[in-house]
């Protein structure tokens, strides 16, 4: 068939014709704009849509920010300096903005917090990033007696004495050692747990009377702002993890009793709402403690804010070990790993690697709940400004406030999201 | 010849209590159980001590009492004279007027912003990125203040709408968005039917019969849907329901409300204020607004993750095997995404619940700031208000993590 009309053919061309460009609708930016914006009419309708609110936002906030006024002294010399326009007065941020930061805390000890702070990056390097020296390793471990220390000062005995409740602990865990596992770590908790309730407060009195090295000491009513939001927030996202690591094992264990109870206290916590905690906290903890104890009231805060986030992160690990194949417990077993090696060496690594999204949104989700400190009267950031807001020089502020508040709380969880997509990234190990 | 048994046979001994993996767990639990023992005993014992040294007892009587204090906002009938564990309800209720309001927006919202985010517009999906990831990253508390003091600061006062020229006017004739709050249409009914008592609460028939003819209309919907089905799989030939559909829906429903004299009340300015229609206050819009907006950023991305778990080949085996796209879509896709997406989701609607307890901030009245906040005070009942409130809350909180369950095991994909 297909030679049956070869030689009746009346032209072939027998030359290449030159390349042509495409056509403009298929090039550049046309194509690009297109392909992306005008991609059929609902996608042309979107387009428009957003781009009217895009400029409508503009055209109304940029007059806003443009005439910013930073320098002046109340609200009403900045609406003299704006003399009828519209503008931001972020004069209120520049006056304020180390009360914002650090509350009430003494102003000539600003270097504590502050070093404090660095040292926490310092602290914190060898645990995020592979490239920091592995040494600085002790120097984390040192930080939170340190940190405790420069923020509330007085003196060192505190903290090294019970920095040597862990150091009491490890001497009966290597005095125990040749009575097997249980009994070695039940001695070394008894041991720290009577060195620190019963010797501590002594041995203190006795050697800061003999030796009174110290520095200020700043009572906790004295914290505020973004200071007492970090103090709360790296506290309970260094508790919560080993706990509700602790906890998700119970829920997963085969003891009807551990796991009966974990199940309990997990579903407890995430039953009632923060603030509630928050306010056992604060008005019901004196009836479940001994007759005329009292203690500060943020150590109380940090303990309800970890035990929250506890249950929350205990849930995110569960999801993590549930999702590991039923083959690598199997596999862990048949090596004949005990159980505390299988979760170590094989079960962990993979199931806290699976929750790292899980648990760095809990970490964000704490950071973000320390604002609720503001209900049960501490002066956290957003107390602080309605403080500011208060004062007769600052009455009817709003956005200002609001919009530094949220950029420094946004800028903290953004990098936390961050940091957390690069670590899955470089915990990768499967081909894709 | 005698053959070995396995393993030697040996009598229990003392040590096996710590060295046997068959015994050792019940040392561990026996020995967990005293410390729980003990350490509940302590604490209840300190509770005691310190109930005898402020000279109080443990008892519920003050729910009972008089509260003495008002409600803004009152769902069911409430005034100072009543007693504290009516406002409690009160505030029960409003706490859960309040959730429901914010899980619907939210979803909405999230649905919309999350399927929008995985567009191919690139405008509109780095807009809804930034929108995502603006408010997430900001504690839900600023954003509850934020939209209070918009409503408060930037609307209108109720004089702006007064006069021939006003400075402001109303939406659509109906709505009027004031600094004092927001007045929308409310029902109104000629031929009431009244009401009827109900422990305690007086809730109007007319609700009641229309959500009853409602839920009934559903139900024979449902009914005729699945007759079709049948009749569908027996002969292979589905009977025309559209219009059947349509009349059981809307015909019962249009007469009750001929009957009962349905009309909407609008709002209406008289004197310094809006009379008339359904006033919502600034702390319900700022809470609910708030909240929707916070919590449905979070819902996006749940939606947006559930769509792109589902595998690309699942698409195309549907097309291979001659399905349609929007069959694909519908029995495909979706039950498969919203196995991935309906758990996430639902502890967003426990989170809400949860939050709700914000309104402190800008004295909403629900649980906590009635039961939990005035009520206290004025009693000095810390510990029984508290537990009753956390009783309260973690009871809806379980009851929401029930449905969840259920779910969860009904499409739970069956493995060894």
């Amino acid at each position: 068939m297909s030679d049956t009309h070869a030689q009746t053919v009346p032209f072939v061309r027998d030359t290449m014709l030159p390349e042509a460009e495409p056509p403009a609708s298929e090039m550049g930016a046309v194509k690009w704009i297109r392909e992306n914006l005008f991609n059929g009419w609902v996608s042309a309708v979107l387009t428009v849509l957003s781009i009217a609110v895009v400029a409508f936002l503009v055209y109304e906030l940029f007059p806003w920010f443009a005439n910013s006024v930073w320098n002046a002294n109340s609200l009403t010399e900045c609406r003299q300096i704006l003399d009828g326009a519209t503008g931001a007065c972020w004069a209120v941020i520049r006056v304020n903005w180390l009360q914002l930061i650090f509350g009430f805390y003494p102003p000539d000890l600003y270097w504590r917090p502050i070093l404090a702070f660095v040292l926490l990056i310092v602290a914190v390097a060898p645990v995020l990033f592979p490239a920091a020296p592995k040494n600085l390793l002790y120097f984390s471990a040192v930080y939170p007696f340190l940190a405790v220390w420069l923020l509330w000062g007085g003196t060192i005995w505190g903290v090294l004495v019970a920095a040597m409740g862990f150091g009491v602990g490890y001497l009966a865990l290597r005095l125990l050692g040749s009575f097997g596992t249980l009994i070695q770590t039940g001695g070394a908790v008894i041991a720290a747990l009577v060195w620190w309730i019963l010797l501590a407060a002594p041995i203190i009195d006795v050697l800061s009377a003999a030796l009174p090295i110290g520095i200020e000491a700043v009572p906790s009513r004295e914290f505020g702002g973004f200071m007492i939001s970090i103090i709360i927030g790296v506290a309970g996202i260094a508790l919560s993890l080993p706990l509700g690591i602790l906890l998700a094992l119970g829920r997963q264990s085969n003891m009807p009793l551990i796991k009966g109870v974990s199940v309990v206290f997990i579903e407890f916590i995430r039953g009632v709402p923060l603030i509630t905690l928050l306010f056992t906290a604060s008005l019901l903890l004196n009836y479940f403690l001994p007759p005329g104890t009292n203690f500060d009231l943020i150590l109380r805060v940090i303990i309800m804010v970890t035990l929250f986030a506890t249950a929350y992160m205990a849930e995110v690990i569960r999801g993590g070990l549930a999702a590991l194949p039923r083959g690598q417990y199997e596999g862990a077993d048949a090596l004949g790993l005990d159980y505390w090696k299988a979760q170590r060496l094989i079960i962990m690594p993979q199931a806290l690697k699976i929750s790292i999204p899980g648990i760095v949104n809990t970490f964000i989700g704490l950071f973000k709940d320390t604002t609720l400190v503001v209900f049960i009267g501490l002066l956290d950031p957003i107390g602080r400004a309605s403080a500011i807001r208060a004062t007769s020089d600052w009455q009817g502020i709003y956005w200002e406030l609001f919009i530094f508040i949220g950029a420094v709380f946004w800028v903290f969880c953004f990098g936390m999201s961050r940091y957390s997509m690069y670590l899955e990234r470089r915990l990768q190990t499967d081909h894709r | 010849m005698a053959m070995d048994s396995g393993a030697p046979q040996r009598s229990f001994t003392l040590g096996m209590l710590l060295y046997d993996t068959r015994y050792r767990s019940y040392t561990i639990q026996i020995f967990a159980l005293i410390l729980l023992m003990l350490g509940a005993a302590w604490l209840v014992d300190n509770t005691i001590r310190n109930l005898a040294a402020l000279g109080k007892d443990f008892s519920f009587d003050f729910l009972w009492s008089t509260s003495g204090y008002d409600i803004s906002q009152r769902p069911i009938e409430y005034d100072s004279t009543y007693t504290h564990g009516r406002a409690a309800i009160v505030g029960l209720l409003n706490t859960l007027i309040l959730a429901v309001m914010a899980c619907v927006t939210a979803t909405v919202i999230g649905v919309i912003a999350g399927v929008l985010r995985l567009s191919k517009n690139w405008i509109v999906a780095k807009l809804m990125t930034v929108y995502i990831e603006t408010f997430r990253n900001v504690p839900v508390l600023i954003w509850i203040i934020v939209v209070s003091a918009v409503m408060s600061e930037s609307m209108p006062a109720p004089s702006a709408f007064r006069g021939d020229t006003p400075d402001a006017s109303m939406l659509f004739d109906s709505i009027a968005i004031t600094n004092r709050g927001v007045y929308v249409p409310g029902p109104l009914f000629d031929n009431s039917l009244g009401t009827v008592s109900v422990l305690g609460v007086q809730p109007s028939l007319d609700i009641i019969a229309v959500i009853v003819v409602l839920a009934l209309s559903i139900w024979a919907n449902v009914r005729l849907v699945r007759h079709a089905a049948k009749v569908q799989n027996a002969t292979g030939i589905r009977p025309k329901t559209w219009w059947k559909s349509i009349l059981i829906l809307l015909a019962p429903i249009t007469i009750l409300l001929f009957a009962l004299g349905f009309h909407l009340d609008y709002p209406e300015l008289r004197g310094f204020n809006f009379q008339g229609g359904i006033q919502m206050r600034n702390s319900l819009l700022a809470m609910w607004l708030g909240l929707s907006i916070y919590t449905a950023a979070f819902i996006a991305e749940i939606v947006r993750a559930g769509i792109l778990a589902i595998n690309k080949g699942q698409t195309e085996a549907a097309y291979a095997l001659g399905v349609q796209p929007s069959k694909t879509m519908r029995l495909v896709i979706l039950p498969q995404a919203l196995r991935v997406i309906v758990p996430p989701l639902i502890s967003q609607y426990l989170n809400i619940t949860k939050n709700t307890s914000l309104g402190l901030a800008v004295g909403y009245m629900d649980l906590r700031s009635t039961l939990g906040g005035i009520t206290i005070n004025q009693t000095g009942r810390e510990l029984e208000g508290m537990l009753l409130m956390m009783l309260i809350y973690l009871l809806v909180s379980l009851a929401i993590s029930g449905v969840m369950n259920v779910y969860n095991n009904r499409v739970r994909l069956k493995e060894r």
